[in-house]
Formats: C-alpha cells, structure tokens, sequence
C-alpha cells in the first residue's frame, strides 16, 4: 500500500507543483517572478487596467460561448446521425472525419483552414478573416467532442422509454422534446462546456485562421510567454485555473448525473 | 422518423464538416503544388491559361534541405522520448490508482484529468517559470548546494520533452488504468494459489492483459507530440526545430505558404497510420472508462 501511495503523491506533486507555483507568485509584491518577496494583489489591479488584455478576454469570451453553441448544435446532430440511423451512406466518412478533428495536429488543421478561408474570401457576403472565422474553427473542433459524447450518452439509453411513450400515444415530436432531450440535456450541457473551455483555451487555429484586426486572449498570452515571464500573467493563469478548474468540475458533474439517471 | 427529417440530421453536420474541413484539406494540397510568390495570396494559381501549373518543387526541396528532414527526426525523437517519459510515470499511476479503494478511485481518475483540462497554454507557460536559469529548480538546487551555478535547464530538448510529457500525461494514465480494472482479479488469485510471487503475476498477468491501455496511452501521447507547437516554441531553442514549428516559421515567418503546405503534407502522412490507430483505440477507451 505504501507504494501505491509514494507514486500517488509523487505524480500528483509532479502535475499540480507547476500549477500551484503559478498560483503562488501571482500574489507576489516584486516584478521578479522568481524571488518571493512579500504578498500583494497588485497584479490583479494592474490585469484589470491592462485594456489590452481586458479586450482581448472579453472577444474571447464572446467567441467561446458562440462556438460552443454551434458546436452543441453540430455535434448533437453528428452524435444523433451516428448513434440512430444506422448504415447510411457516406457514414464511415463522416465518423472518419469526425476523428479526425480531434487528432490532427492544430498546426495541420490551421493551414488548411487558413487556405480555404483565403480562397472564400472572394464569394460575396463571405464574412473576412477575423472573429467570424475563428468561431468556425473553433466550432468545427468543438462538435467533434460534442459528437463523442453525445453518441456516447445515446448509446447507453434505455430505448423502452421512447418506445413506452409512442405506444402510449405521444407523436414522435413529443417524445423527442418530453423524453430524449431532457435524458441527453446532461449530455449536451457537458459538450457545451468542453467545447468552450478549447475555445478559450486555443492558441494555434486562433492564429492561422483570424485577421490583423481579431486577437484572442491565448494569443495576447502566448505573444506575452514568447517574451518570457510576466506577473500579470500570473495572474490571469491564476484567474483562468479557478474558471477552468469550476467549468470541468460542472462538466463531470452534469455527465456524472447521466449515470445515476440511466440506473 | 421520415426520410427528410434523416437526411436533414446527416446533411447539417455533414456539409459544415465539408466546407470547413474537407475543403481546407483539398487547399492544402493545392497550394503544396504551387509556388510562393509576392502577392495577395502569396502563392501562383494551379491553374492558368488553362495549362497545368502545379509542380513537386516543394516536395523536392524538402529532401533536399536537411534541415526538414532534421525537423522531422527531431520530432520523432521527442515524441518518442515523451511518449516513453509518460509511460514511465503513467502506468504506475494508473496500477496505483487501480489499486485502491473502490471508492477512491474516480475522485483519483478526475484528479488525474483536472489539470489536463484547465489551460494548455498556462501549463506549458508555468514551466518556463520553474526552469529558466533564475526558476525555482536552479533555485532550490542551488540553495541545497546541489549545484554552484544554474545549470542550463531551458531552452532545451530536455525542457520541450518535460513540457510535453507533463502536458500529456492524463492521456496515458486514463486508458492503461481502464485496461487495468478490467482484469479479473480472479486471474491473480489463482496464480498466487499456485506459487505465482507479487512480482511473478504482475510480469505475467497483470503487464501482458494490460497492453491494449498501454498501446492506446501511447498512440495519444505519441500523436499530438509529434505536431506540437506551443511547447517547442516555448521551452525550446533554435536547436529544437520541430515540425509543428517549422511549419508555423515557413508560414508565418517565411510567408512561404506553399512549403509549409508541403511540409503539413508530409506530416499528414507520417500520421496516417497512427492517427487511424489511435481513433480505433479512443472508442475502446471511451467504452472502457464511461
């Protein structure tokens, strides 16, 4: 047993020390990231008046929730399509690609949507390169998640309860709206979530796809990283741990929930 | 459900994943045969005067200069080198947790993921804190007497393989431990009753049935590693030209949009197969775990 214990507490120090030593130093006095040299909040403040950051947050945020709606939609039909129609035609082609999503390397799938948007700029009443195109990039990484855990969800799904409420009278409307959507709402609250937290989180596509005039809040802090450390940055990480850390934790929990409704 | 309602499900998703995603791969092979130009967009049209203009110049630069061919080694090199860092720590985080409690053992699991879903970007940024000449490490060490002056932590290899093993780590942990908790315990029950030592049913029961985790673990650290960017670009120096940041300094950098299409060509390539392994072994996980 002590063993099992000893490599439990080393792994957990080995992956939560470096999220713990960001956390730490955000509250440091000194613009030395390094030295402790008294506690402080000033970063924060400073965050706060930094407009560059504050903006940059603020069209993350708006692009987040955005894609992540396109996303649940997309993904919930993508989970529906493969769980429930069974053999259609193109289906592996589409699971294919579906998987494809989310294990292409960023840089790959960047480019080549980078391309296309170049190439679509020309069709008229195309949005132009910008915060539009780096929702679709987004939503388009997010529905594959959806996709896997809607299937996921519909997979493991009493069908006696839709096929109870037709034999009882109810159109196949109603029992989708009053059966098969509150059992997958779990489901697609969860894939809300994910899909928002890549969004708010991606540097790579965000980059390659969006014009001068769109700069997300990953892209201001990997330009900031680039330049080597920086309290502020701290302090933002610190702020984006605790949203990420309550944004997973609700994830688990909704797509935890399933488990005891399915029982 | 009627035949337009179906094909409204499969046509929606379908056609987005078409425009947004077929078609940038059709652009990407496309540009890789053009040439680079000054101009808006910087490459030359495949097609004009409705002569065929594509060429492999690209491809055949690419053998030539050693330098993407060094790219591609080191890439390889790091990943592998990740992939094994990650298995060595992964698989007897995932026997421990295996190992405990019932009930311990999906707060464990979720403890395991947590980091792993707060941002990437930080976590890769905290490093570069703990491992520059000033950072905690060279700090603590020098304070032990460990050491006189810092040593030369980042940028380095070491550092970009560190980043990328901590930064994938979960995704090595969670499939060997759903491979583990299949086994039936029963099986080493009765190899002790037959003489079998701890060490014995491990090497022979435990090590063997859990493999398939082991092999999906790696396909998912081996994968993304390979094309990664942000920790090279990070952590690394000039000496660490990985793919993923080739590619981005080609086009970025070079404004060379055709070679770094060539380049993700090749790359794409060199992924094939493990990327259509790795989706395989996803579904098995997924199932595994839920």
């Amino acid at each position: 047993m002590s063993l099992r214990l000893l490599i439990l507490g080393f792994v957990f120090a080995f992956l939560y020390g470096p999220i713990l030593w960001i956390v730490v130093f955000s509250f440091n006095e000194g613009r030395l990231v390094t030295l402790w040299s008294g506690f402080s909040t000033k970063w924060y403040g400073e965050l706060m008046r930094n407009d560059r950051l504050v903006d940059a947050a603020g069209l993350s945020l708006v692009i987040a929730a955005v894609s992540a709606t396109l996303a649940t939609v997309l993904g919930a039909l993508s989970g529906f399509a493969l769980a429930r129609l069974g053999k259609f035609k193109g289906r592996l082609l589409f699971a294919g690609a579906l998987g494809a999503v989310l294990t292409l390397p960023e840089v790959i799938l960047g480019l080549a949507q980078l391309l296309a948007f170049v190439a679509l700029d020309d069709l008229p009443g195309w949005p132009g390169r910008g915060a539009a195109t780096i929702v679709a990039a987004h939503a388009t990484l997010g529905m594959a998640y959806v996709a896997l855990v809607v299937q996921a969800r519909l997979a493991d799904f009493d069908r006696s309860l839709e096929e109870a409420a037709l034999d009882l009278g109810a159109t196949p409307a109603m029992v989708f709206a009053t059966v098969t959507l509150p059992l997958i709402l779990p489901a697609l609250g969860g894939g809300w979530l994910i899909s928002f937290m890549i969004s708010l989180d991606d540097v790579v596509l965000a980059s390659f796809v969006s014009g001068p005039g769109a700069t997300t809040l990953p892209m201001v802090v990997f330009s900031s990283a680039r330049l080597g450390l920086n309290p502020q940055i701290n302090a933002l990480a610190t702020l984006m741990v605790g949203v990420g850390a309550i944004a997973v934790l609700s994830a688990v929990w909704l797509l935890g929930r399933k488990q005891e409704h399915a029982r | 459900m009627n035949g337009l309602v179906r094909r409204l499900l499969v046509a929606v998703p379908a056609l987005w994943l078409l425009v947004f995603f077929g078609l940038p791969f059709a652009f990407i092979l496309k540009v890789a045969l053009s040439q680079a130009v000054v101009a808006q967009p910087p490459f030359t049209p495949l097609f004009q005067d409705g002569a065929f203009q594509g060429s492999l110049a690209n491809f055949a630069l690419l053998v030539e200069d050693d330098l993407y061919f060094d790219a591609i080694l080191a890439s390889l090199r790091l990943a592998v080198t990740s992939t094994v860092a990650c298995l060595l720590l992964g698989y007897p985080m995932a026997w421990a947790i295996a190992g405990t409690a019932k009930r311990w053992r999906a707060p464990l699991l979720a403890l395991v993921a947590l980091p792993f879903a707060t941002s990437f970007l930080i976590r890769v940024y905290a490093w570069i804190g703990l491992l520059r000449p000033t950072g905690l490490v060279n700090e603590a060490l020098q304070y032990l007497g460990l050491i006189d002056g810092p040593l030369a932590l980042m940028p380095s290899d070491f550092a970009v393989a560190l980043g990328m093993t901590y930064t994938y780590l979960p995704f090595m942990v969670l499939p060997i431990y759903a491979s583990l908790e299949k086994i039936d315990p029963a099986y080493a029950f009765a190899a002790a009753d037959l003489g079998a030592r701890p060490g014995r049913v491990f090497w022979s029961i435990t090590l063997p049935l859990s493999l398939p985790g082991v092999l999906a673990g790696s396909l998912f650290v081996f994968v993304p590693s390979v094309g990664e960017f942000v920790v090279p670009e990070l952590l690394g120096g000039p000496g660490t030209p990985m793919i993923g940041k080739v590619i981005w300094q080609e086009f970025f950098n070079n404004r060379d949009w055709p070679l770094a299409s060539a380049l993700a060509v090749v790359l794409l390539i060199l992924l094939a197969y493990p990327i259509s392994r790795a989706q395989r072994a996803e579904a098995t996980t997924a199932r595994g775990l839920s």
